[in-house]
């Protein structure tokens, strides 16, 4: 490892780290400005408990250092207390919806990443054929569709017109098509990518001296071309679970799936604030990570990228 | 031609060539006629977008929503707000509530019945007694608004701030470019959902004429404003670094050439189509965003209704109401696609560099 590089991971880490304290700081200071302030929200309470619940919580002093505390409680994985769900802690909420966020977006990100890339190297090999022609025509479609459609349409034809799968997503039966709308939109786009880049690929000279040599052209594919193609993909993965993370949003809805996005939206519609704020913070740091991590990755496998 | 008829001459002689004053012949005479006009970078432009015919059909599709959305509202017999078969001091009349398509309520019945005419529910009425077709049509005309608003306030932040941070250059460029690095880094969707939240809630109890102006509206703008306009910026600040390194702006410099001048008439008329297509592709990027945020139920406040809305209060009755959300998604789909599929036809019919 060069210092060029080291310097570089050092940069993007502190750009991921001033991000994450940036979330935080937007989402403490933006809640507060909510009338009520997030930890109290709109109950009408008597002057005396109205005391007694800003001594509990530290209301009464200082908004600095109410800042101060709830970084403090974060850095301990601590959101303090659901406003609206009582007797529930703000993690323990993240902690069982994640799991079943996780698996979903999990299945979905692989699900997306094999098929996507399979199809894309197939549209590719085929260039300006019907397969490659259908496959593209497709994936555009898919691309330009939101999720919520794609999910809402897939409830419409599986679960009420067809009566394949429960419409419901307690089940894991009825996880199955929840999987199949979140990993559409990620699919389609990594076809696409795939394609144009084996596409470059196989256009350059050392497969032509492969070929040449006589080798044989599935091994020109899969051990030649594809490694380089799927550089441009490994950069889209950290968006690629971003995406899928905010799509599990609607998705989840749609689908009554018990995950952390459908809590969010629960959340947001009951304006349980602390429960926002945290879930917010959660998310984002995640997605901050996700992006780090494949940005690191992406540097470390392809040594022709520049660092400046 | 004119070559062959030189003769052989000393390079600084003054000897005059006779071959060049002999009297033109038909044929270099029909080389000086103009045969067809000279086409401009805008006519070719559009020549090129024309003769793709995917283009042409979203066009059309998104020239007939757009049309419908301004229109139809002006002469449609009911309103987006109106619950049918509720009269103020009156008991209400449940046989409007829900109507499938194109069925009629009691007291319009009894209408018909006595031979007068009855304008139908193309889309029959949502749970409220709402005609649902208006309420479509609005909602169309609501995303098409915030799309274009939007995408409009992005460009002249993003237009500003990429122009200046890629003219200054140098410290005020690696600082005004560090701020654009961070708020990239920021997961959008996030922050727009929790400014919604808050923004809703301080402006509702703000009131007077934010709060009637529609505060999930003017939050939804706001949003845009703070966080959308980052990558455009980008763009804007790359496309004039680029072109203020070519030869041709430097040797205007050597002439002489001031500032304004070399912004007018070489900066802007070369960034000019990657400004056009990336605000073509913002539409529907905000359309997708006021759409999502509505279905999450941010979005525009009851009863303005919004397609995404539309689409979200249709999932409750889906077992037997089907349609309705069928109907917003599908325009919701026609608008995003055409919109997206127009944007890449743009880029590639007026960004000659792009082309292969």
């Amino acid at each position: 490892m060069d210092s060029k590089l080291a310097y570089y991971i050092l940069k993007r880490v502190l750009l991921a780290i001033v991000t994450v304290f940036l979330v935080i700081t937007i989402t403490f200071f933006v809640m507060n400005a909510v009338p009520g302030g997030p930890f109290l929200g709109e109950k009408a309470v008597t002057e005396a408990v109205m005391k007694a619940l800003e001594a509990k919580y530290g209301l009464d002093k200082p908004l600095g250092e109410q800042y101060l505390t709830y970084l403090k409680g974060i850095i301990t994985f601590d959101f303090g207390p659901s406003l609206k769900l009582r007797g529930k802690e703000v993690i323990d909420i993240i902690s069982v919806g994640f799991k079943t966020s996780a698996k979903i977006g999990g299945i979905a990100a692989v699900l997306a990443v094999i098929l996507g890339v399979t199809l894309g190297s197939i549209a590719a090999i085929k260039r300006n054929k019907f397969t490659d022609k259908t496959i593209m025509v497709l994936s555009t479609a898919f691309v330009a569709t939101p999720s919520f459609i794609i999910a809402s349409f897939f409830l419409i034809i599986f679960c009420v017109n067809y009566q394949i799968f429960p419409a419901r997503g307690d089940t894991t039966a009825g996880l199955i098509v929840p999987i199949i709308a979140l990993s559409l939109y990620p699919m389609s786009y990594i076809t696409r990518l795939t394609r144009s880049s084996m596409l470059e690929v196989l256009g350059q000279d050392y497969i032509r001296t492969a070929r040449a040599k006589g080798v044989k052209s599935s091994k020109v594919i899969f051990k030649h071309a594809l490694k380089n193609a799927l550089i441009p993909v490994l950069t889209y993965i950290g968006p690629m679970l971003a995406y899928i993370l905010t799509g599990s949003l609607v998705v989840e809805r749609i689908f009554s799936v018990p995950g952390l996005g459908r809590s969010f939206v629960n959340s947001i519609t009951n304006r349980d604030y602390t429960l926002i704020m945290g879930t917010t913070i959660f998310l984002a740091s995640l997605i901050v990570i996700l992006n780090l991590v494949t940005d690191i990755l992406y540097k470390l496998v392809d040594p022709r990228i520049d660092f400046s | 031609m004119q070559k062959d008829r030189r003769i052989k001459r000393k390079p600084f002689s003054f000897h005059l060539n006779t071959a060049d004053f002999l009297l033109a012949s038909e044929e270099e005479k029909a080389q000086q006629e103009i045969m067809r006009e000279s086409t401009s970078f805008f006519k070719d432009g559009m020549k090129r977008l024309l003769g793709n015919k995917i283009a042409v059909i979203c066009i059309v599709i998104v020239t007939i929503i757009t049309l419908i959305a301004i229109f139809v509202p002006m002469f449609y017999p009911y309103d987006y707000s109106e619950q049918l078969g509720v009269i103020p001091g009156k008991q209400v009349d449940p046989s409007y509530n829900n109507l499938r398509m194109f069925e009629y309520g009691k007291t319009e019945l009894e209408k018909k019945a006595n031979g007068e005419k009855v304008f139908p529910h193309i889309f029959g009425t949502d749970n409220m007694g709402r005609d649902y077709f208006i309420r479509v049509v609005y909602g169309t005309r609501i995303s098409l608004m915030v799309g274009l608003f939007a995408s409009i306030l992005v460009l002249i932040i993003g237009l500003l701030y990429g122009s200046i941070s890629g003219y200054a250059g140098g410290k005020v460029d690696l600082i005004m470019m560090r701020i654009v690095d961070v708020i990239y880094s920021l997961p959008d969707m996030l922050i727009i959902i929790l400014l919604s939240v808050v923004l809703n809630t301080t402006l509702t109890s703000l009131g007077g004429f934010l709060a009637r102006l529609g505060t999930n509206m003017i939050s939804i703008f706001i949003v845009f404003g703070l966080l959308y306009w980052v990558s455009m910026a980008r763009l804007i600040r790359g496309q004039i670094l680029s072109v203020k390194k070519q030869e041709f702006v430097l040797a205007a410099k050597s002439i002489g050439a001031s500032s304004s001048r070399i912004i007018k008439k070489h900066l802007l008329p070369n960034c000019i189509s990657v400004i056009i297509i990336s605000t073509a592709l913002q539409i529907p990027s905000a359309i997708f965003t006021e759409s999502f945020l509505s279905f999450l139920g941010l979005g525009v406040s009851d009863p303005m209704p919004s397609l995404g809305s539309l689409a979200s209060n249709a999932l409750s009755g889906i077992y037997s109401y089907t349609y309705r959300l069928v109907i917003p998604a599908v325009t919701i789909l026609l608008i995003v696609l055409s919109f997206n599929l127009i944007g890449d036809a743009l880029r590639d019919a007026f960004d000659p560099k792009l082309r292969n």
